[in-house]
């Protein structure tokens, strides 16, 4: 199954020109062949939300066209546009949304991030809501002067006379599996520096759906990085009515007592694997936190947790230094310190690039978080 | 600056470009050249690259970019006030002509009091407008005033027409607890949301693909309005300008693009920004309608910016205006631009091609509807108004640190309620150390 996914999403990557010998599926049947991994984690499906109506099995991207249908039929001055948007998008995120509003309302841009991000502020500070989607994370720098110059700073410059609320940008994100440096970003620290926006991160499609709703009818501008790797391979009942999920808000997934691990997106649920494995072969009680938005960030709920367990790992994708992790760690030591029991442990990508073939000794995989577990214990 | 010749022909001269094919085959002219037999329908391959048949051409020939084919450059009257063709005249009432000429010298006029309150020290910084008073006030006064203005930093004379007050002007240059952004900016970084004029921030150009996007949304919102980008020809140069261009035209957004090509940026001539026929030339490449016109020339810029206000908003395109302009004084309190212009260049300009003169001389000879002595007269009375809004702003106070903590978000997320918390408790300890009796209390 993992493979037959990975397959699909191979495909949607061709339109970024990655070299034909990974889209052959041809070669994925053939006997001379390499074998490729497994994914690296193993998908924790969420009951639906109570009170919130009916649901329909979708997987990710279902659940972000679902959103992006909402929005587009409740608020008639959405706008969801970026490139290839229109016949669907690389990811089938907007899949027949083009038919159903109509293509001034969904439409493809020209080839151009900076464009795409200067258009949709533009938009969003003359009264639109904007849905504007970069293609990859990996390449949202061309745009970075628009939105951390830009878009962060509208309503503190101006004091309020102008602002660009009403702007979301998303874009798909993380360890693919196959990804290499250009498609397995995920750019959350470089953005995290500049105040004034807000930047989420769901972990399954319950998750996305509410929270790109909430992001898109937040007051403020908005990042939202979806794991592409789990636009096909997550798969829940999703409420198929428009409802909301709290932003800056931090959620316990696994209520555990002797170690808490941070982390979000797909770095989740193989924090939950290694919370089993911690459980089963070491008698470990884990707690298990998916921090979902990254600023504001859920300071509370975090040093709550870590006052009571006193062991922290915190774990994401993207690289040690400057990451994420790293501002977790030093608010916890800062306001947790007497209840420490170990230092803050953080499992983060290597300071490289995000390389191809030797993706899996990059990853924070579950076993390097398995034995930041036993380092934290051990202390 | 580009050389260009003056034109004040009966139609407007738009170099009016309506598809690919015109300016690909203009240079071109002594190739055989087989136009496609094919109909229309029958190239759905050209269709799809360049919007109509292909045509081909059997001689190997490069399209080469000459002087002699430079833009023209559109004027209404001459460096003496003169009109030129009589049916170029918009002949506008007394009262406009007025309130045109007003603003022209209000502006001048707080343009030298601010200026030299830097340079004594009472505000941190200043950027005049002289020179370019004609293209402020020409295409303001063409405009709508509910249509959405985005601008670089050197238009203040868009909002003294729109009626913004000298309180308003200096508050924010002083800022003080008048200014609604409390102070955040540097000086001259204003905006209004009462007169559509969006506030002013320092990075070049990235103004520009925010006025293609909002002219989009005004398209569908607000049928009627259109949005006008102010740009410098070295701002020009950045790639939000392509992107801009490149979108409000494939995306049909009714935005006015105004070039003020005023010759410099900072120290880097215009001849240093691009190798092309500046600005105006790049607009038939991005499929959009373009002008070149006399930027101190009131009434010119005044008839395009009208005209290409019409263009954009019944046909929802953009159209690109490129204003020839000189920035006669330096690009700001920190620059002293004798260190890379000869001063005899600066005078040259200021006597020779003055907007403010050449306006003055068209109300005198062509209107009758001026004269020296009112001009005198009005002279003092801004010079008057202007001081007495400068020394009630350099009296209030500045805003409250608390201010510090507003507007990053909607509302004060927990880490800013506890990082101001944190700056209240180190006052209390160093207040001293504060220049806080010039503010409003923390």
């Amino acid at each position: 199954m993992a493979t037959h996914n990975l397959n699909r999403i191979v495909t949607g990557l061709a339109k970024k020109n990655l070299p034909t010998c990974l889209l052959k599926r041809t070669s994925i049947n053939s006997f001379v062949v390499t074998k490729r991994h497994a994914t690296h984690f193993k998908f924790y499906p969420d009951p639906p939300p109570i009170d919130c109506g009916p649901t329909e099995k979708m997987n990710l991207f279902q659940s972000l066209t679902s959103a992006m249908d909402i929005s587009l039929s409740s608020d008639p001055t959405t706008l969801v546009f970026g490139e290839d948007v229109a016949f669907g998008g690389v990811f089938r995120c907007t899949v027949d949304l083009k038919e159903k509003y109509g293509q001034d309302r969904v439409f493809n841009t020209p080839l151009c991030e900076q464009g795409i991000a200067g258009f949709a502020i533009g938009a969003a500070v003359a009264g639109s809501t904007v849905v504007a989607e970069m293609q990859f994370a990996d390449y949202i720098f061309p745009a970075f002067d628009q939105i951390v110059n830009e878009a962060a700073k509208y309503r503190y410059r101006s004091g309020g006379l102008f602002e660009c609320g009403k702007l979301t940008i998303r874009s798909p994100c993380g360890v693919v599996g196959h990804g290499g440096l250009y498609h397995s970003q995920t750019p959350e620290a470089h953005f995290a520096h500049a105040a004034g926006l807000k930047i989420v991160i769901p972990r399954s499609p319950i998750q996305a759906k509410g929270l790109l709703l909430a992001c898109v009818r937040d007051d403020n501008p908005c990042l939202f990085f979806e794991p592409k790797i789990l636009y096909r391979a997550a798969e829940e009942d999703v409420p198929v009515g428009d409802y909301t999920l709290p932003l800056g808000k931090a959620e316990v997934v696994r209520l555990g007592h002797d170690v808490t691990m941070i982390g979000y997106g797909t770095q989740v649920h193989v924090l939950k694997e290694v919370a089993e494995m911690a459980h089963d072969e070491l008698g470990i009680s884990c707690e298990v936190i998916d921090l979902v938005t990254i600023t504001p960030w859920d300071e509370e709920a975090v040093c709550k947790s870590a006052a009571k367990t006193g062991r922290v790992i915190v774990s994401h994708e993207s690289s040690l230094t400057g990451g994420f992790a790293a501002e977790i760690a030093s608010t916890i030591q800062k306001e947790c310190f007497l209840n420490l029991e170990a230092p803050v442990e953080r499992v983060c990508g290597y300071d490289t690039p995000f390389p191809h073939i030797l993706e899996p000794y990059f990853i924070p995989d579950k076993w390097r978080c398995f034995e930041a577990v036993k380092n934290v214990t051990n202390y | 600056m580009s050389v260009g010749r003056f034109i004040n022909c009966a139609a407007i001269k738009a170099a009016y470009v309506s598809s690919f094919r015109q300016t690909f085959h203009g240079a071109a002219i002594s190739a055989v050249r087989y136009k496609s037999t094919t109909p229309q329908s029958e190239d759905p391959l050209g269709m799809k690259i360049i919007g109509g048949p292909r045509s081909f051409i059997n001689k190997l020939e490069f399209l080469e970019p000459k002087l002699e084919d430079a833009i023209p450059i559109y004027r209404v009257y001459d460096t003496e006030g003169k009109i030129l063709d009589g049916t170029q005249d918009p002949k506008l009432s007394e009262d406009v002509l007025h309130q045109m000429y007003h603003s022209m010298i209000m502006l001048n006029t707080m343009d030298e009091v601010m200026y030299s309150a830097q340079r004594q020290g009472r505000i941190s910084f200043y950027m005049t407008n002289y020179g370019e008073e004609a293209s402020h006030i020409g295409s303001a006064a063409a405009l709508d005033n509910r249509d959405l203005v985005f601008g670089q930093y050197r238009e203040a004379g868009v909002l003294v027409w729109r009626g913004f007050t000298l309180d308003e002007f200096m508050d924010q240059c002083y800022a003080n607890v008048n200014d609604p952004a409390a102070g955040k900016q540097m000086p001259v970084h204003y905006g209004s949301r009462d007169l559509n004029f969006v506030t002013i921030s320092s990075p070049l150009a990235t103004q520009m693909p925010q006025a293609s996007g909002a002219a989009y949304a005004l398209k569908r919102t607000h049928p009627g309005l259109c949005v006008i980008c102010y740009f410098g020809e070295g701002a020009a140069s950045e790639g939000d300008a392509h992107a801009a261009f490149n979108f409000a035209a494939t995306l049909d957004a009714p935005c006015l693009f105004f070039c003020r090509n005023n010759g410099y940026a900072i120290s880097t001539p215009a001849h240093e920004q691009y190798r092309g026929d500046g600005i105006a030339a790049r607009g038939s490449g991005y499929g959009m309608i373009t002008i070149r016109i006399d930027g101190n020339d009131v009434l010119a810029v005044y008839n395009a910016t009208k005209k290409a206000r019409q263009i954009a908003i019944e046909e929802s395109r953009p159209v690109l205006i490129e204003a020839m302009t000189y920035r006669v004084g330096h690009h700001s309190t920190s620059d002293d631009s004798t260190a890379y212009r000869a001063k005899k260049e600066i005078e040259e300009w200021t006597s020779g091609d003055n907007p403010i003169n050449r306006f003055k001389f068209y109300l005198i000879n062509e209107r009758q509807c001026w004269d020296e002595e009112r001009d005198k007269a009005l002279a003092a009375e801004c010079k008057k108004q202007v001081l007495k809004a400068f020394t009630a702003s350099e009296k209030r106070k500045k805003p409250s640190p608390s201010l510090l903590f507003t507007d990053v978000y909607d509302d004060l997320p927990p880490n800013l309620v506890k990082q101001r918390q944190e700056m209240v408790d180190h006052l209390g300890k160093y207040s001293k150390h504060y220049p806080l009796d010039d503010h409003e209390p923390v």
